[in-house]
């Protein structure tokens, strides 16, 4: 099925084989990708260079290259405690969006019952509004729920913040197979959950990946809910590492930047993996 | 609740469906239907209510008294929070904050979106290393915007990279505390935060562009229209309701700034007004100085403001786009 599908794209791409652009195309394109990675490259050159290099000439290269800098923020353990909490909230965080979301956004595509449209609706009502509106009281109730301090305090606001775009995504998509799909399935004697769990499940992959990703890039970067519910520094993740780090090195710029580009590392390395996925999403989303 | 949900799944796929007609007594299949409905949507309706909805609504209650914080909020205040004598709307500094907000909300509205658009117009051509160049043009959009506070924080420092490089083109004379100087740190804090969200812009905007059948842009070719009139007569037009929801994203999201402005600019800096948003204030008030009613009331502020913003938008921007997903409906 794959290898079938995969020749007549192969035949059409070579059909139309990708151009060199025109010069100015690349000049602009150039300059494009320039503004947007220089300063991301400074911070991962400055970690190579002494405070005192970047003291006395701002703009330079490391000349020396220095590497125990690098060393030093790799060799701490709370660096890697860090890493550890963020990797562990962002996977149960996604895990939780992917299992609710698809679910809910099952039943408000293919189920016809009285009040779809409300539940549907009651969902989006958290696209109107910022997360930030409610951080205050949504401390207050997870302090009293005694969730304040832990993983679970960080991974549920997140999960509930992140499903009305999950659902938005996610149920025109699984709306979008055909009825006919659904029968042959209830003929071969599958119910409504055997036709969910065996048939649309694999089907839905894709808007999965997608909602999965988003939803993970949130989590690793979320830094105002973490900032309040984990005060507890050995939970702390890295966006909370990276603004102690700073707050505690002021003087030792090149540590900073360091830590910095270790801390950036992880969701530079996701994204160009996942680019496809996100940018897919997206399109599925934009199109309503 | 959470953790029923697969096994619910499972369970019933495990036992032989018959087919419909020869099945159970209709009774019984719609009162099944309803399980299935309230079991898999169940979960998700609870998390969202509760940590999503119900915060909003304690928030309103919490707002109307002056409370530490800690028992039941006793010493009701009514309105005070919000307009008396030291209500957020007679504090100057909030005044300031919204006046923040709303500096951020146009800047990034009329700065991003025309850039983003070039720049989409741009990396939607076909030519060689495309993908790569899009790649990096994202870049900012992936990093923590706490990373990126903290980058430009580092980059602009007094003395520092883009200073020595203001001084080497011989602009030198430019040079003042970009994160220092009250009258200019809020545009550098609209600076960083047009560096980072362009690249949002830009991912809505190609992704959009990818919609658009190239059967259009071919015939507009054929036709003999050059480039940019395929683009400025097909493209763009059929880009409007990408370009509507992402003006309504950016929206949202330009009136709950926190993460830059809290790692970028000083407490100092932040609390003379110069750079505070409604999120930085609230958090500042409520949470560091434990004046909970009144952060309460802040947050209240906010979110009526939002939800304004929000339905007066979807009413008369959004609409046309909203009808198309709404009236599809699954037969």
């Amino acid at each position: 099925m794959a290898a079938t599908a995969a020749l007549p794209n192969a035949s059409r791409e070579r059909r139309r084989p990708t151009k060199w652009g025109n010069p100015l195309t690349y000049v602009l394109a150039l300059a494009v990708a320039a503004v947007s990675i220089a300063p991301v490259l400074y911070v991962i050159l400055g970690g190579f260079r002494t405070t005192g290099q970047i003291a006395s000439k701002p703009a330079g290269l490391p000349n020396p290259w220095v590497w125990h800098t690098y060393a030093n923020v790799v060799s701490q353990p709370k660096f890697w405690d860090e890493l550890f909490n963020s990797t562990l909230i962002a996977v149960f965080t996604t895990l939780a969006v992917a299992i609710l979301g698809v679910c809910a956004a099952f039943v408000l595509a293919r189920y016809q019952f009285r009040g779809r449209e409300g539940v549907y609706t009651y969902f989006t009502i958290g696209l109107l509004f910022p997360a930030a509106a409610g951080i205050l009281p949504l401390y207050l109730l997870l302090r009293d729920l005694s969730l304040a301090n832990t993983y679970v305090g960080v991974i549920l606001p997140q999960v509930a913040f992140q499903l009305p775009i999950t659902i938005v995504i996610l149920r025109p998509f699984l709306a979008a197979f055909p009825l006919e799909l659904e029968d042959a399935a209830a003929i071969d004697g599958a119910s409504r959950l055997g036709f969910f769990w065996r048939i649309l499940l694999p089907l839905t992959r894709p808007a999965l990946v997608t909602v999965a990703v988003l939803a993970f890039v949130a989590s690793w970067n979320s830094f105002l809910l973490p900032l309040m519910v984990l005060q507890n520094e050995s939970l702390h993740t890295l966006p909370l590492g990276v603004q102690n780090f700073s707050a505690e090195h002021s003087q030792d710029t090149a540590s900073i930047l360091a830590f910095t580009s270790l801390a950036m590392m992880p969701a530079l390395l996701f994204f160009s993996f996942a680019e496809r996925q996100i940018v897919g999403g997206l399109q599925g989303a934009v199109k309503g | 609740m959470t953790a029923t949900e697969p096994s619910l799944a499972g369970r019933a796929t495990a036992r032989p469906a018959r087919p419909r007609p020869a099945g159970p007594s209709r009774a019984a299949r719609t009162r099944r239907k309803w399980y299935e409905i309230i079991g898999l949507t169940g979960p998700a309706l609870i998390v969202f209510t509760v940590f999503v909805l119900a915060p909003m609504g304690f928030a309103v209650y919490y707002s109307l008294y002056k409370w530490s914080g800690y028992g039941w909020p006793t010493d009701f205040r009514g309105l005070d929070n919000y307009i008396g004598p030291y209500g957020a709307f007679r504090d100057p500094i909030f005044l300031d904050a919204l006046r923040n907000n709303a500096i951020i909300l146009v800047g990034s509205l009329v700065i991003q979106g025309p850039l983003a658009l070039g720049i989409a117009l741009l990396l939607n051509r076909r030519f060689r290393g495309r993908a790569v160049f899009r790649l990096l043009a994202f870049v900012p959009y992936v990093l923590a915007p706490v990373t990126v506070g903290i980058m430009w924080q580092l980059i602009l420092l007094r003395g520092g990279t883009v200073d020595s490089m203001l001084t080497g083109i011989g602009l030198g004379s430019l040079i003042t505390g970009w994160l220092a100087n009250l009258h200019v740190v809020i545009w550098t804090m609209l600076f960083i935060l047009t560096w980072q969200y362009t690249g949002f812009a830009l991912i809505l905007f190609l992704a959009g562009m990818a919609n658009i059948p190239e059967e259009l842009t071919e015939a507009a070719a054929i036709d003999g229209a050059s480039w940019w009139q395929t683009q400025r007569h097909v493209t763009l037009p059929l880009l409007g309701s990408t370009i509507r929801i992402w003006m309504f994203l950016s929206m949202i999201g330009s009136l709950q700034v926190f993460d830059v402005i809290w790692v970028a600019s000083t407490p100092a800096v932040r609390s003379l007004g110069a750079t505070n948003t409604m999120a930085t204030y609230m958090v500042d008030h409520g949470f560091n100085q434990r004046e909970w009613g009144y952060g309460n009331a802040v947050a209240v502020i906010l979110f009526v403001i939002s939800f304004i913003a929000a339905l007066l938008f979807q009413r008369f921007v959004l609409r046309r786009d909203i009808e198309g997903a709404q009236t599809r409906r699954v037969s």
